[in-house]
């Protein structure tokens, strides 16, 4: 009898010979949020899959609350949940039929079923959508309803495959309170995100994730503390300074600088405040107008760039390059 | 701008979602039948929501039944009137087997839009997503069949088998298409695309259903031809059917259908499974 919720163990997924999974080793506690951090392509949803029984593993073993993966499928299907990159609620039904198919099929009665829907609907703020398509749903919606059907009965995991990935941040943030109210309630989560601030928001431990394997693994703050003890963000007043802002940053910290999405900002780690002040005001110096700055923890973007070599998706947009890590 | 009316109840009460998990317990595992119906449940949504694909099951089924009455009545057997009487259980049969390759098509579609994904990961009797997908089909066959029917009976067919002959062959017919749609889901679990489900369907059932004692009888085919509408499952049916309907079946004729549907349910029933329980 273990007391780990995931454990893994050269965990291998090949298509076409090409590895998706290269060996992934992971040891996920039961209780509150793991995070799944990685690209597009990392093979995070892959590994998901495994665990979840909906693909069987070419190679390593897997278990998930103590069960077999391959062997005592049905067991660790009895206990887990999944709510899929895409919704996986049919589209052609009502909200409230989809609920009450996932009710009926783990056995609640037929009235039982539709109180138990109707409860579902009330809670996730979609009782006046009950009757309508789900097709017709928006994308926040769509999110919740899926949600709800993976835990008409309360699971003891629930696998989240980028349940936030193309919402508003309205949506977005509806979907943290759930996941929040979710590990409240006690059921353990592995939430995959490429979104480095949602695993900063919500994971108690993450593992970092890229092309097949697990390049790093800790709390939060471990992880940031890998990369070095802080962060100076400035953001200059006018995009065109940047590239001179930048040069003038590295210089004064002798340290590389990252340059963000946000075309007029740019961040770079620092030992202590004193070289980062220096910093700021040889900026102003040389006349450049700084709008902002903050010397703070480094974020998951620096972590991701200083363990792998490259960024990882960032931004607001889904991102939508499959090309890359794809067979 | 119609998002913005839903505000009120757009807030996610986090109270209500705590609350809601804590009365999530599970009740007892529910049996392979009672899962199979609930899929058949689906199906029966699905046909409630979107009628129009009716369609396929009511106009298709009109259109070749007049279709092969008039083209070769009047050759064949004198008159449709007099062809009709023979055609009948033949276009029955001909019509809802090719109806069946929309079931292959369709789990093609449903797989590629993620839902079975949430089925598959559900502890339940594994098959019965598919069999109450073949259940629900069973209710668009019989409105084919029952249009069918009654469309030969304007124009002529006078089953002397009665009522109950003709309700056993719908029945056996039910049973086999039952069995028939196996193949289906397996091509579908196989194949990449709707479309490929589609075409590689048409071959299949192309040659079992002309290559068959539907239109005529085989007396006056080529030996070669003879010897394969002998073996044809499709040929088997149709003689039950005409021989149900005309009151005139024997125990061999029932039994040799029976025989098939199990050997195509024993056949594909375990490839389709296998193919299901791996995933893609």
């Amino acid at each position: 009898m273990t007391d780990l919720a995931i454990e893994t163990e050269k965990l291998v997924k090949t298509y076409n010979g090409t590895p998706a999974v290269d060996g992934i080793d992971l040891q996920v506690e039961r209780g509150g949020v793991h995070g799944f951090l990685g690209p597009n392509g990392a093979g995070k949803t892959t590994t998901i899959r495994m665990l979840a029984t909906l693909l069987r593993p070419d190679g390593g073993t897997a278990r998930v609350l103590g069960k077999d993966v391959v062997h005592q499928a049905d067991e660790v299907r009895s206990a887990v949940a999944l709510t899929g990159q895409f919704a996986s609620v049919d589209e052609d039904l009502t909200g409230l039929e989809n609920l009450v198919l996932v009710a009926r099929l783990l056995g609640y009665s037929r009235s039982g079923a539709r109180r138990r829907a109707a409860e579902l609907l009330d809670a996730f703020g979609l009782s006046e959508a009950s009757d309508r398509l789900v097709k017709k749903y928006s994308g926040g919606m769509r999110r919740r309803i899926d949600i709800a059907a993976s835990i008409v009965v309360t699971p003891e995991l629930i696998f989240l495959d980028e349940p936030t990935t193309g919402l508003d941040p309205r949506s977005r943030n509806q979907v943290w309170d759930i996941i929040r109210a979710m590990v409240g309630a006690g059921t353990t989560v592995l939430l995959t995100t490429q979104y480095l601030d949602e695993a900063d928001q919500l994971a108690d431990r993450i593992s970092v994730i890229d092309t097949g394997r697990v390049i790093a693994e800790g709390t939060p703050g471990q992880l940031k503390a890998s990369v070095g003890s802080g962060a100076l963000h400035v953001r200059v007043r006018h995009p065109e300074d940047r590239p001179r802002a930048a040069e003038i940053v590295a210089r004064a910290l002798g340290a590389e600088v990252l340059v963000a999405s946000d075309p007029a900002a740019l961040s770079a780690t620092v030992e202590s405040s004193a070289p980062a002040m220096r910093a700021i005001s040889e900026l102003e110096a040389q006349g450049i107008t700084v709008a902002q700055f903050s010397l703070g923890q480094p974020s998951l973007d620096e972590v991701f760039l200083a363990l792998t070599g490259h960024l990882a998706q960032s931004g607001d947009e889904p991102a939508t390059d499959l090309t890359e890590g794809a067979a | 701008m119609t998002l913005e009316k839903e505000t009120p109840t757009l807030r996610t009460d986090v109270q209500a979602v705590h609350s809601a998990l804590s009365t999530g317990t599970r009740p007892p595992r529910p049996g392979p039948l009672s899962t199979s119906m609930a899929f058949g449940w689906r199906a029966l949504l699905k046909i409630k929501h979107v009628p129009e694909q009716l369609f396929d099951v009511t106009v298709f089924p009109v259109m070749i039944t007049l279709l092969f009455t008039y083209l070769f009545g009047g050759a064949l057997a004198g008159s449709p009137r007099d062809y009709i009487q023979f055609l009948l259980p033949g276009i029955l049969v001909q019509g809802v087997i090719m109806i069946t390759m929309y079931t292959g098509v369709t789990l093609n579609t449903d797989i590629q839009k993620g839902v079975f994904d949430r089925f598959r990961s559900l502890p339940i009797w594994r098959p019965s997503a598919l069999v109450g997908m073949l259940l629900g089909d069973a209710f668009r066959f019989t409105i084919a069949s029952t249009v069918i029917l009654g469309l030969g009976l304007i124009i002529g067919f006078r089953p002397t088998g009665g009522l109950a002959g003709v309700v056993a062959a719908v029945a056996l017919l039910l049973l086999f298409a039952f069995s028939f749609g196996w193949i289906w889901t397996f091509l579908s679990l196989v194949l990449r695309t709707p479309n490929a489900v589609m075409g590689v369907s048409m071959m299949v059932i192309t040659p079992f259903t002309f290559g068959s004692n539907i239109f005529v009888d085989p007396a006056t085919m080529p030996g070669w031809l003879q010897a394969f509408v002998e073996v044809n499952p499709i040929s088997h049916l149709v003689t039950a059917e005409r021989g149900l309907m005309a009151g005139t079946a024997t125990s061999a004729e029932v039994l040799m259908v029976l025989v098939w549907s199990a050997v195509l349910v024993g056949v594909f029933g375990p490839l389709t499974m296998r193919r299901y329980g791996r995933g893609r």
